[in-house]
């Protein structure tokens, strides 16, 4: 990993009486030149030692609630044996694209080595200083020690000395034993909670430079509409509106809408600025799209063959032999993101250069947009990355820096362009739609002997990719092709379907929807093989590992390892103490997945007046190494509740082109009232990390769906699930 | 425009605004106190709470013409003397993701305990009910909630 030199902004300093605080600061960085200047010295990219023993640390992810802030710093620290407590942390000016669960599992390795190079490198110097072997030296707290003597010295005072030597080379620079790890594994408080409870981190939201001014722009509510001709004159009447003009709309791999913009001296002036303008749209070319006939697409494309991605062993012959054959339809909406911080990105162009500040989760793809827009070198833009109120996917997408770009233009000084939660709601890059059609057969032993997969939805790839390389299933099929049940015959299919309603990734993406229709479908499996759906599982699992050996076929998450998988659901299940008896109208759940980790999570619901109640979740979870115990749990407990208002409530219904929903009456969230207990049980081992942020949101909805099945013997099939559909 | 005095964590400060802007955009945009956080600006999603002479309101409901005859409190102005005990349970429970809608928690929760020291879980459900959280830190909310009243009555 190559990061710039030069690096601040929001940071968490721990200052010596052990209170915390987030300062927004903003050095110079001109001229950018000097960033830009790539190196792999730790001690420049990662690790700054000041003179007074104070520790910083750099981190280039981006911060949306993940956690990153505090567990890659962790993983620098623990390998240069740092004293915890002197580190500040700082956000990289040139950070990096931030999604898929990825940082941590990226980053491991590489900043363990970084860690460990400064830390062979403070005791070189020590060694050196003293004239005695390195081997007789140990570090730990900042400090190294000579152990014969006794001597010790600051890392602080060996800086100098460490950087008048060679670097130890990162490649072979030994790491530490992980049953050695004081750091990692531990339960560490997160270093930017004390700012976020206090008002003083800061949000893309919350820039304030002298002279700020705000834009909000009217964009056409239809999707491909554009505005014809608009009238500005009361706009430009209200008090405080300085400005309003037109943007263009941006196409591929940008798709912003373009509109009408009204610049104020406050938000809310912007605001009445927007609600006074007059304008003619011309709605375009899908004026008239609905749910309801995008819906009738979605279906008539399961009746197709559909593309076959895979297809071993002779399915239709397999389902023949079935001593129990099933098939089902499962149906799923449009999501949006609704982070709770709308999207936004403040802007200040000068005449060679351009400085933005931005919550977005690609800082490096925001710049590049900027550029292309403002017909600059990359090297004149820079890139402020803000703490982000949310991000699952959404800010990953360059539109509203795009549209903060062509703003710029128009105005002198620094401008903050603000979205609306309407705006955020009806103009996003949603969860595709899907249809998903089973087929499973089981033999007299309960064996799955069988098993089709078709899946028809609304395309991400076929947005994002050109026309000429486009796979359209390459983002939707995962969780599907391969599962860990390994049926000897399994067919799986994918036909895309029109729509323009914009698509983009939705916090764990395809997995959210194969998730569910695989982990439903296998309980409906369970259900006619009459076993018990946890000993079902566990039976086919265990053949999939005696099996193992064997080619298995097309992998999309990597190989399973289905003894890890079975102890993860074993935890859940002996946790949720499966099998106990549950009263009238209550069902327990479960389901089990390899999505980002190996997790199973059990979900026990009371069905009342015609609403369910999530009344409980245990969630087992063996994400190979844990670096900080409580930012896991806080992901997968979030992840939990993002999955239950997406199971319970959420969908993005379009008529007329248009999104229905607009705000969160009628886009609706889980609330306090409707939040279950949590329970999150880890497994500690020490492989390779993987990602956890995405983790706990896939397979909550068939727990719960599993669970309403246990608790009334009736199927929902459609999201989100609707309990009054089940006297039908 | 007009000027309005209002009184915001015990100071008194003068702003020129038309009356009908709502209390949030003031704060945010005109006093620069960015603590409290613009989430959906009809009332619903709690992340702009303030206390109106301690009770948590939604200051994008709140008119400043209207806002002129109370005390406000906002998150800046909570903790007094350091932080307030429903900051510091926040901080042990290790409350927030993103962070975003936590000023507004925090505000919703500090009001009930000052009118219900001992809450019940049905008793945080009514009064947490109208702020969301993305991330979905619920769970632990309520277990801060219940921290913080041990805290300030033992």
């Amino acid at each position: 990993m190559k990061v710039s030199r030069r690096a601040f902004l929001a940071s968490t300093a721990i200052t010596a009486g052990g209170a915390f605080a987030i300062s927004f600061r903003m050095h110079d960085p001109w001229p950018l030149a000097k960033l830009f200047a790539a190196t792999t010295d730790p001690f420049d990219l990662w690790i700054q030692i000041q003179s007074d023993g104070k520790t910083i640390l750099t981190v280039e992810k981006c911060e949306m609630g993940q956690g990153v802030f505090t567990g890659l710093p962790m993983i620098l620290a623990e390998e240069a044996e740092l004293d915890w407590n002197t580190v500040t942390v700082q956000q990289s000016l040139e950070s990096s694209g931030t999604g898929g669960s990825g940082s941590t599992s990226g980053s491991y390795l590489p900043l363990r080595r970084a860690g460990a190079v400064v830390r062979e490198a403070m005791i070189g110097a020590a060694a050196h200083e003293w004239s005695v072997p390195k081997e007789g030296c140990v570090a730990q707290q900042s400090r190294v020690t000579h152990r014969a003597s006794g001597r010790s010295l600051a890392y602080c005072d060996l800086v100098s000395t460490a950087r008048r030597l060679p670097l130890p080379d990162i490649e072979h620079v030994p790491l530490k034993n992980p049953s050695d790890f004081k750091l990692i594994g531990h339960l560490t408080p997160a270093l930017d909670i004390p700012g976020k409870v206090q008002g003083t981190a800061c949000f893309g939201f919350d820039v304030r430079l002298p002279g700020m001014v705000f834009a909000i722009i009217a964009r056409c509510p239809v999707f491909g509409g554009k505005a014809v001709s608009y009238d500005s004159s009361k706009a430009l009447a209200v008090p405080g509106v300085l400005q309003v003009f037109e943007i263009e709309p941006r196409g591929f791999r940008i798709y912003s809408a373009g509109g009408v913009v009204v610049v104020a001296q406050s938000t809310w002036a912007a605001l009445e600025g927007r609600r006074a303008l007059t304008i003619k749209w011309d709605y375009g070319p899908h004026r008239n799209e609905s749910s309801d006939a995008l819906s009738e697409d979605l279906r008539r494309a399961l009746t197709s063959e559909g593309k076959i991605i895979r297809d071993d062993g002779k399915v239709d012959r397999a389902f023949e032999l079935g001593a129990e054959r099933l098939e089902a339809i499962y149906e799923f909406p449009f999501l949006a993101h609704a982070a709770m911080e709308p999207m936004n990105a403040t802007i200040l162009l000068r005449k060679d250069k351009c400085e933005v500040w931005c919550p977005s989760q690609s800082p490096d793809w925001v710049r590049s947009a900027i550029a292309k827009e403002l017909a600059m070198k990359e090297s004149q833009v820079l890139v402020h990355t803000t703490f982000m109120g949310g991000g699952f996917g959404r800010r990953y997408i360059a539109d509203y820096p795009t549209e903060a770009a062509q703003i710029a233009r128009h105005v002198n000084g620094p401008v903050q362009l603000v979205w609306s939660r309407e705006d955020d709601m009806t103009h996003d890059f949603y969860r595709p739609a899907s249809y998903h059609r089973l087929r499973g057969a089981v033999d007299h032993s309960g064996n799955i002997v069988a098993w089709s997969h078709h899946i028809a939805s609304t395309s991400i790839r076929a947005q994002w990719d050109p026309p000429e390389t486009v796979k359209p299933e390459s983002a939707e099929i995962g969780g599907a092709v391969h599962i860990p049940y390994s049926p000897p015959a399994i067919r799986v299919s994918y036909t895309p379907v029109e729509s323009a309603v914009p698509r983009g990734w939705w916090r764990s993406v395809e997995h959210s929807f194969n998730g569910f229709a695989v982990e439903c479908f296998i309980d409906e499996l369970a259900v006619a093989a009459k076993q018990d759906p946890y000993l079902f599982r566990k039976a086919n699992f265990l053949e999939a590992a005696r099996q193992s050996t064997k080619s298995d076929g097309p992998t999309d998450d990597g190989h399973t390892d289905c003894n890890r998988l079975i102890a993860v659901l074993d935890l859940a299940a002996q946790r949720a103490g499966w099998g106990s008896p549950m009263r009238k109208n209550q069902g327990r759940g479960i389901a089990c997945g390899t999505a980002y980790g190996y997790v199973a999570q059990v979900a026990e619901v009371t069905l009342r007046d015609g609403r369910i109640k999530v009344d409980r979740v245990v969630a087992a979870v063996d994400c190979g190494q844990v670096v900080n115990p409580n930012g896991v749990r806080q992901q997968i407990e979030g992840g939990i509740i993002f999955g239950l208002s997406a199971v319970l409530k959420g969908q993005i219904t379009i008529s007329q082109g248009q999104v229905e929903q607009t705000n969160f009456s009628g886009y609706e969230l889980i609330r306090m009232p409707e939040s279950p207990a949590i329970e999150v049980h880890l497994i500690e081992n020490h492989f390779e990390p993987s990602g956890i942020g995405e983790a706990g949101v896939p397979l909550i909805g068939p727990a719960i769906a599993n669970a309403v099945f246990a608790a009334t013997g009736k199927r929902l099939r459609k999201l989100p699930l609707r309990p009054d559909k089940l006297a039908t | 425009m007009t000027e309005f005095l209002i009184e915001v964590n015990g100071g008194q400060q003068t702003v020129k605004a038309p009356a009908e802007m709502p209390l949030l955009w003031v704060l945010r945009d005109i006093l620069n106190m960015t603590g409290t956080k613009y989430g959906c600006g009809i009332g619903l999603c709690g992340a702009c709470t303030v206390h109106m002479d301690g009770k948590a309101t939604r200051s994008c409901q709140i008119p400043v013409a209207k806002s002129v005859e109370s005390k406000i409190t906002t998150i800046e102005g909570l903790g007094r003397n350091g932080l307030h005990p429903v900051q510091e349970a926040w901080i042990t429970e290790q409350v927030p993701q993103c962070g975003y809608c936590q000023p507004g928690q925090i505000m919703s929760a500090a009001a009930l305990l000052s009118t219900i020291p001992k809450p019940s879980d049905a008793d945080i459900d009514r009064a947490m009910a109208g702020n969301l959280c993305r991330c979905g830190t619920y769970f632990r909310i309520r277990k801060a909630i219940h921290r913080a009243a041990w805290e300030m009555h033992s």
